[in-house]
């Protein structure tokens, strides 16, 4: 692709200054929100004093990653229909998140998930579990992240920029342990909020263009798409992703169960929910977050058909195999074609948006796992309760710099996945390994700790283990993590159809086989707490 | 850090015993857990039926629009719907009766009072 690296480069300094303006816009923000973060309940839930706009708003921008712009895009360019169904499941999971689960946690805990999790158990265990469960998940998301930055770098910088794209990687990753360290949450839910409207903007101005071209007529769009795609009608049908066999048709089950129970189990997004004052808040923060996110995925639906009417799955798998490109190259097409200034304008400002919106999303995964080393594993089962909040804070600042580092080096590995599949991976870890000790601790009376330990431990090993002997990570020559090795027994990508049952039936009889039955006093207090907001924090 | 005035655990389970924590349980459950597994069952019924039944799904509806389509847009509608339902029952239903059970264990505890209070100010 010598003529998009080009023409790129041409511009290339257009980019740097729309992407300086957002980094140095957004540093500030973090000095001022860093200025005003006084104590723990400052650097974890800053301060509890964001309304149920500001939330729901940072809440869109914490859920709308690099994989739902990038990702889901590049997926229903390649495969039509079947890449629409992430869209599908990331938005109607956000009701198990509103029913069951928004309020009753933001009354139950005070900094991290696993606050509302150990809340009528042991401690020290099962906020052990609930921690490394928090830290596994984010690390799986954050890669995911990092993929499409990698990605969006590659063809910013043509194919040679190898090292170009390594620094980039580093770069996104000082800047998030920056604004984490600095910021805390309050910083952090700013820049989610500056990063929402910028997405949000750029995305909805790339739709009317892609309608326009199609005088707003949606079957004229699928029917271009349809011609483009080489595939004819089957673009716009299910299957041609997942319909080949049975296994893939599995596959496309067990996604879609992931994706619908992940999203209430994942702790960066759970967390969010603390830096509201009230449950009602909390749940205000939801029904804004339902419609912003809602109305970003029909949209996908545009960008996704149109980069395959316009720019044609040939060219954008040439630029990346995943298709995590899609969007930048729909965005330089729609301003005027390669070469032309008009698209390479395009190209920077939506590849600027892109990549702020996976600075704002990793700054979001790195403080919620910080958060939960800090808070849980260090302060409440190393320190055994006796650390001081400064000492809590610190480490959790030091611990954002190891998890930063980790993603780097991670991502450097990882870069030939589809950022959506990636994060299906860790919806389908946080389904298994979150959802059901969340679920069971809020409704289940006889639920105990030996089940919260056993649900999280069975579904965390069950879920990554899976993953680790899957397609995923070998035995596909184009597409697998290692290509050139073959150690895999498990037919799925993801993991979810067998890991989320695993982690539901352990929990039960975790539950069943305990020698210390729950304690029925506490769980009263839960309830009452849960349901009324009586002595929440 | 302050924790927040500690409420007594028999005051906890006096308040689960009370009739009015009783109704606002089940008005909570009875209209969540029907709802829940209606909307995953319906959202399970849309993936089987692009997974098993393509031919069904392809069947054109306007134009190029097809039926899958229209079923994954009906994904949407339905998200929509089911929040704003819940928006309206919370409202109606479960907030004045919470705000009642912790109005009175405030009278009780004058202590949580002015904590409650705060919280609910900073939320408007």
């Amino acid at each position: 692709m010598t003529h998009l690296a080009s023409s790129a480069s041409d511009h290339r300094t257009l980019i740097m200054w729309l992407f300086g303006v957002f980094v140095v816009a957004t540093l500030g923000i973090t000095l001022w929100a860093g200025r005003q973060t006084r104590d723990a309940a400052d650097f974890y839930a800053g301060g509890r004093a964001f309304t149920g706009f500001q939330n729901g708003l940072a809440i869109s921008g914490d859920y709308m990653s690099a994989a739902s712009f990038l990702g889901i895009a590049g997926l229903i360019a390649l495969y039509g229909y079947d890449g629409f169904l992430y869209s599908i499941g990331f938005l109607v999971a956000w009701l198990v998140a509103l029913l069951l689960v928004a309020e009753p946690l933001r009354n139950s805990g005070r900094y991290t998930m696993a606050d509302a999790l150990a809340f009528r158990m042991r401690q020290r265990p099962v906020r052990t579990a609930a921690g490394i469960s928090t830290i596994v998940v984010s690390i799986f998301y954050l890669l995911a992240q990092m993929v499409g930055a990698g990605s969006l770098v590659a063809l910013l910088l043509g194919v040679s920029g190898d090292g170009a794209k390594r620094w980039t990687i580093v770069a996104v990753g000082a800047l998030m342990v920056i604004y984490v360290t600095v910021g805390g949450m309050k910083g952090t839910t700013w820049v989610q909020i500056v990063k929402a409207v910028l997405l949000i903007a750029g995305a909805a101005t790339m739709t009317v263009m892609v309608l326009a071209k199609y005088h707003f007529n949606l079957s004229g769009l699928l029917g271009a798409a349809a011609d483009a795609s080489g595939k004819g009608h089957a673009f716009l049908e299910p299957g041609l992703k997942y319909g080949v066999t049975g296994t893939t048709k599995l596959d496309f089950l067990s996604l879609g169960i992931a994706l619908v129970l992940g999203t209430a189990g994942l702790p960066h997004i759970l967390v969010r929910f603390y830096t509201v004052p009230t449950a009602k808040a909390a749940r205000k923060s939801v029904l804004w977050a339902i419609g912003i996110i809602g109305v970003f995925y029909l949209m996908t639906l545009a960008l996704g058909f149109g980069a395959a009417a316009l720019v044609g799955p040939k060219t954008i798998k040439a630029s990346n195999t995943a298709g995590n490109t899609a969007a930048p190259l729909l965005a330089e097409q729609l301003g005027g074609g390669a070469g032309s200034t008009g698209g390479a304008v395009l190209l920077a400002v939506i590849s600027a948006v892109a990549f702020a919106t996976i600075l704002a999303v990793v700054a979001g995964l790195t403080l919620a796992s910080s958060s939960s080393f800090a808070h849980d594993l260090w302060a409440n089962v190393i320190r055994r309760g006796k650390a001081s909040e400064k000492e809590e804070v610190a480490s959790a600042k030091l611990a954002a710099v190891a998890i930063g580092a980790t993603a780097i080096v991670l991502s450097i590995f990882a870069d030939k996945l589809n950022a959506a599949a990636l994060v299906a991976l860790a919806f389908a870890v946080a389904a298994s390994a979150n959802l059901p000790t969340l679920l069971y601790s809020l409704f289940w009376k006889r639920f105990n700790t030996a089940g919260a330990v056993s649900a999280t431990y069975a579904g965390l090993i069950t879920s990554v283990t899976l993953v680790i002997f899957s397609p995923v990570v070998s035995g596909n020559p184009r597409t697998s993590l290692f290509p050139h090795s073959d150690f895999h027994w498990f037919p799925l990508e993801n993991p979810g159809l067998v890991s989320i049952p695993v982690g539901f039936l352990a929990g039960a009889i975790g539950t069943w086989l305990a020698r210390n039955p729950a304690d029925p006093a506490k769980y009263a207090e839960l309830e009452v707490r849960s349901l009324t907001g009586l002595g929440a924090h | 850090m302050a924790p927040p005035p500690e409420t007594a655990p028999e005051t906890f389970q006096h308040i689960e015993q009370s009739p009015e924590f009783r109704q606002l349980r089940s008005s909570f459950r009875n209209f969540a857990f029907p709802v829940t597994a209606g909307f995953v069952l319906w959202y399970l019924l849309y993936v089987l039926l692009s997974c098993y039944a393509p031919g069904l799904m392809s069947t054109k509806v306007v134009g190029n629009v097809n039926l899958a389509l229209v079923l994954g847009l009906l994904q949407f509608a339905s998200t929509f719907a089911i929040a704003a339902w819940y928006a309206r029952h919370a409202d109606r239903r479960l907030d004045p009766s919470a705000a009642a059970i912790r109005f009175r264990a405030d009278a009780v505890l004058p202590a949580q009072a002015d904590h409650t209070t705060v919280a609910e100010e900073a939320a408007e």
